[in-house]
């Protein structure tokens, strides 16, 4: 193995030049080693270029392995839950990976970039796993997060302004669909993918194309309102897709010390990514033990009265909090697009069920001082922002 | 596929033939298959030079255990037992060690050794009650676990408060402290870090010596005996029980992988690709090639594998075979001490001294010898007038710096005659042929992954409850109808039977269970 110097403090994505330029409140924080910006001008702003026109993000740091070898699909198979047999050459996989136990250690996204060849990202590292998951396997894990640069580029004018900056054919790309460019001279991959449940794309290039890359999207966006972004924009359209964030719903099972505090698919709401069909994965048996005798835990959304985010707090099965809490909230958000005070929560079962009723605490400072407010909470079970030009193939031409 | 056995073992190791017969004598339609020629596994006798036989690996036995003779109808014939250890001394004042007393030693040494074998008794009385128990399950509401770890903490509570805390004390401890407290004889000292290090990968000084001494102990107080007509007799005589109780054994069968569909065992394939059928495929090889090579990491999970993957089985024993054309002279010993088991260890420096070169790959140049000559009260072993030296060398690690070559493997057989010679200077001109099998060989010859005899280090980490790994302490496998029977699970290796056993008794009630 060729040795590498060791980085000193925070590392720069190759689009830092660019973000740097735009930034004006210089605030970022830590991002798996590298500088991740949480807003840039205006987290408002940046939100509504989500929901109005077209935000780019920078999602270089972003964990990305290459996947490749004769066993890789035998591999995959039996790292995560669902059957990736059915995940053809360009396409991608939204997919989780669980313990023994059937914990959920991580999820995240599969590319199937060629036959036989998959890059896989998730939020966190997982080196140690893949390689232990290898054993037994003729398969390489490598790990190559430092050497593809990746932008999303999400919202309704997205397609307009990739359409724009020449990449024909982009409108045959459906949802978890992938396809490959010319730009430059270099191989851009483009992904039909996001965290935003809205029309969007995901841009993969080398890192030394990045800053072209860059160039030439703004350059073709400046007519459909194109921004970047940063993370607290991102965040909430997180929620208000329904997603699910790593330290936030779940904690990685590998991460956790106290038993009870790692959390399984079917407790997070991905059964349908659970296929008892596959013979072998790794948590098999421990989730179909689970489905027998039910699980301790459910994942809710939850449509809350009023406009007071319930960041932390517990949540009740009554107005009066008489019997102790059943769960608490994990995401809490004001969601300008739904006008809905929204959520994500963890409750224990048989709590929770879509259509319920149930009541969630609320503190909020005014002036300094606390208050309390209990506040009616319905289970929904859909995302609370699915527009239809998500899905429209062709985009539509905003 | 018409034919579907009950269950199919894979491998006619002691405990897979002791696992098949019992299986049988439940009623239960058996086939054992064998890679090799003969049965027995490592527990065979096998021609080295013309008309010259020996114990190709196992050669002494010391704890058959009296479960499995009884249920088995065995009698195995002896041609020495209760054997003695003479542990030589260069100036051939060497010492005898038998019935937990020893001579040649000061008064006071002679009455520490047997305050100290009383109490090593004690302890490894309690260990014996659980090498014929599977291990309980920690963390299930089952109620036999739960009863088998009850009785566990109980009959160490029962020790009594100090024999208890002590209990707690020795059981991860290192040999030597303890020796050093006790002994003066350099000789006693070196003799019993011997005991407790033979066959492992670790040193007088190394942690746990004190529980593979014990367990050394456990099976029968320590005592041993060579069968008569070699360790292959025994397997013999098993092979011989399995078959009157039914079993169906072919050898000359290497099982190629386990078939797995669907997630259970449904039979077997044999490496010339015949497939045979059952829903049990019972394993008497070693953890690691089960399930990296027979089930395949596909068919079980990730954690799993890399516990399995992580196992110590790497060897450091080589046995070392010797056709002699008349019995060495060693000085101070009489004749009829041939039939004892003379140990080379002559003080614990020695021993740890020889186990600093395997640390890093390497041969033990004044090694740690234990011989036996087993044709001086067996003429079916060698032509009249001459004899074999049967010996356990220690130490050769498996996995030798630049890997083993014939160079190597003379050079260290030349180290071993070497120190033999110190003690009987006319071995060397006795020799007629010689065999030398490092673990490399012992692997090959015997599909032992990493030519360990335990099929794993016995150590407190591989031990009852996590023996070979979590998840695996019960003799079943992760995956539905594949079980171990190997000296690779509880209680671990020896010529004992007891995994064997454990792992039929297992099956059955499971198979009541279900």
């Amino acid at each position: 193995m060729k040795s590498q110097p060791v980085h000193q403090g925070r590392l720069q994505t190759p689009f830092y030049s660019r973000l740097e330029k735009l930034d004006t409140v210089n605030e970022w924080h830590e991002w798996k080693g590298y500088s991740s910006a949480d807003s840039l001008y205006c987290e408002d702003t940046e939100y509504f270029a989500i929901r109005n026109a077209t935000a780019v993000f920078d999602l270089t740091p972003m964990t990305k392995y290459r996947i490749s070898g004769p066993d890789a699909l035998d591999y995959l198979n039996r790292l995560v839950t669902r059957d990736m047999a059915k995940v053809r050459p360009g396409r991608v996989a939204y997919a989780v990976w669980c313990d023994d136990q059937g914990q959920v250690i991580d999820d995240g996204t599969i590319f199937h970039l060629r036959e036989g060849e998959y890059r896989l990202c998730s939020q966190e590292r997982h080196f140690a796993w893949l390689q232990a998951a290898a054993i037994g396997f003729d398969v390489t894990v490598t790990h190559e997060t430092e050497d593809v640069a990746a932008l999303a580029v999400q919202g309704p004018t997205s397609f307009s302004v990739l359409n724009k900056m020449g990449l024909k054919g982009l409108e045959e790309l459906k949802p978890f669909g992938l396809t490959h460019f010319d730009f430059q001279g270099t191989e851009l991959m483009v992904s039909r993918t996001g965290f935003t449940a809205d029309l969007g794309y995901e841009l993969w290039i080398d890192p030394d194309k990045a800053e072209a890359l860059w160039d030439a999207l703004f350059e073709a966006g400046e007519l459909f309102g194109i921004r970047a972004i940063g993370t607290h924009a991102l965040e909430l359209a997180r929620i208000e897709a329904g997603f699910l964030a790593a330290y936030m719903e779940f904690l990685p099972a590998d991460e956790t010390v106290r038993t009870g505090r790692s959390r399984s698919p079917l407790e997070l709401g991905l059964e349908w990514l659970v296929d008892f069909k596959k013979p072998n994965f790794n948590g098999r048996r421990a989730l179909a033990e689970e489905k027998r005798n039910g699980s301790t835990w459910r994942l809710v959304k939850l449509d809350i009265e009023g406009n007071k985010p319930a960041h932390h707090s517990y949540i009740f099965e009554n107005a009066k909090a008489s019997k102790g809490h059943i769960g608490f909230i994990t995401s809490a958000a004001w969601s300008p697009v739904c006008k809905q005070n929204i959520a994500l929560g963890t409750v224990k079962t048989p709590h929770g069920k879509p259509g319920d009723t149930i009541w969630v605490e609320i503190y909020y400072q005014r002036e300094m001082h606390w208050n309390r407010t209990m506040a009616k909470a319905t289970v929904v079970d859909k995302p609370f922002w699915f527009p239809p030009r998500r899905g429209a193939t062709p985009p539509g031409p905003y | 596929m018409t034919d579907r056995y009950d269950a199919i073992v894979v491998g006619a190791g002691h405990n897979g033939l002791v696992c098949s017969a019992l299986l049988a004598k439940s009623g239960k339609q058996v086939l054992v298959l064998e890679a090799n020629e003969q049965v027995g596994g490592a527990a065979i006798t096998r021609e080295f030079a013309d008309g010259y036989s020996v114990s190709a690996c196992a050669h002494l036995l010391y704890q058959l255990q009296p479960e499995v003779r009884k249920e088995l109808n065995l009698s195995p014939t002896l041609s020495t037992d209760n054997m003695a250890t003479i542990a030589l001394a260069e100036d051939a004042n060497h010492i005898r060690l038998s019935d937990g007393s020893v001579e040649g030693v000061s008064d006071e040494d002679a009455a520490s050794y047997r305050a100290f074998r009383k109490r090593m008794t004690r302890f490894s009385d309690l260990l014996r009650k659980y090498l014929n128990k599977a291990p309980p399950r920690l963390g299930t509401r089952d109620f036999k676990d739960l009863a088998t770890l009850g009785q566990l903490g109980f009959d160490i509570r029962r020790l009594g408060k100090e024999e208890m805390q002590e209990f707690l004390r020795l059981i991860g401890m290192n040999i030597h402290d303890e020796l050093d407290e006790r002994f003066e004889s350099p000789l006693l000292k070196g003799a019993i870090s011997l005991d407790s290090v033979l066959g492992t990968h670790l040193g007088p000084r190394s942690p746990n010596t004190i529980m593979t001494y014990l367990y050394r102990l456990a099976g029968d107080h320590g005592r041993v005996a060579a069968p008569q007509g070699g360790m292959g007799s025994v397997s013999e005589a098993l092979a011989h029980a399995a078959r009157i109780a039914g079993v169906t054994i072919r050898t000359n069968m290497r099982v190629k992988r386990i078939v797995i569909e669907n997630g259970r065992a449904t039979g077997v394939e044999t490496d010339s690709g015949e497939r045979l059928s059952s829903y049990t495929v019972i394993s008497n090889a070693d953890p690691k090639s089960t399930v990296m090579g027979l089930v395949g990491a596909k068919h079980v999970e990730t954690g799993f594998t890399r516990r399995i993957h992580h196992l110590r089985s790497k060897g450091n024993a080589a046995k070392l075979h010797l056709a002699l054309d008349g019995l060495p002279t060693f000085e101070g010993l009489s004749k009829k001490d041939f039939a004892e088991r003379i140990v080379i260890a002559p003080d614990e420096h020695y021993v740890e001294r020889a186990f600093n070169p395997a640390k890093y790959g390497e041969y033990s140049p004044q090694p740690v010898v234990e011989m036996t000559f087993p044709s001086f009260r067996d003429d079916s072993l060698a032509p009249t007038g001459k004899h074999v030296m049967s010996a356990v060398v220690q130490y050769a690690p498996y996995a030798l710096k630049g890997g083993w070559n014939d160079d190597e493997k003379d050079a260290f057989e030349q180290a071993v005659i070497n120190t033999i010679a110190k003690y009987a200077p006319d071995i060397e001109q006795r020799i007629m042929a010689g065999e030398l099998l490092t673990p490399a060989d012992i692997e090959r010859e015997f599909h032992i992954t990493g030519g360990h005899w335990h099929h794993g280090e016995l150590t407190l980490d591989q031990f009852l409850f996590v023996r070979p790994v979590s998840g695996a302490a019960q003799y079943r496998m992760p995956v539905d109808g594949v079980y171990l029977c190997g000296a690779g699970t509880h209680p671990g290796g020896g010529v004992s039977g007891a995994a064997g056993r454990n792992a039929a008794k297992a099956i059955l009630r499971r198979e009541k269970a279900a």
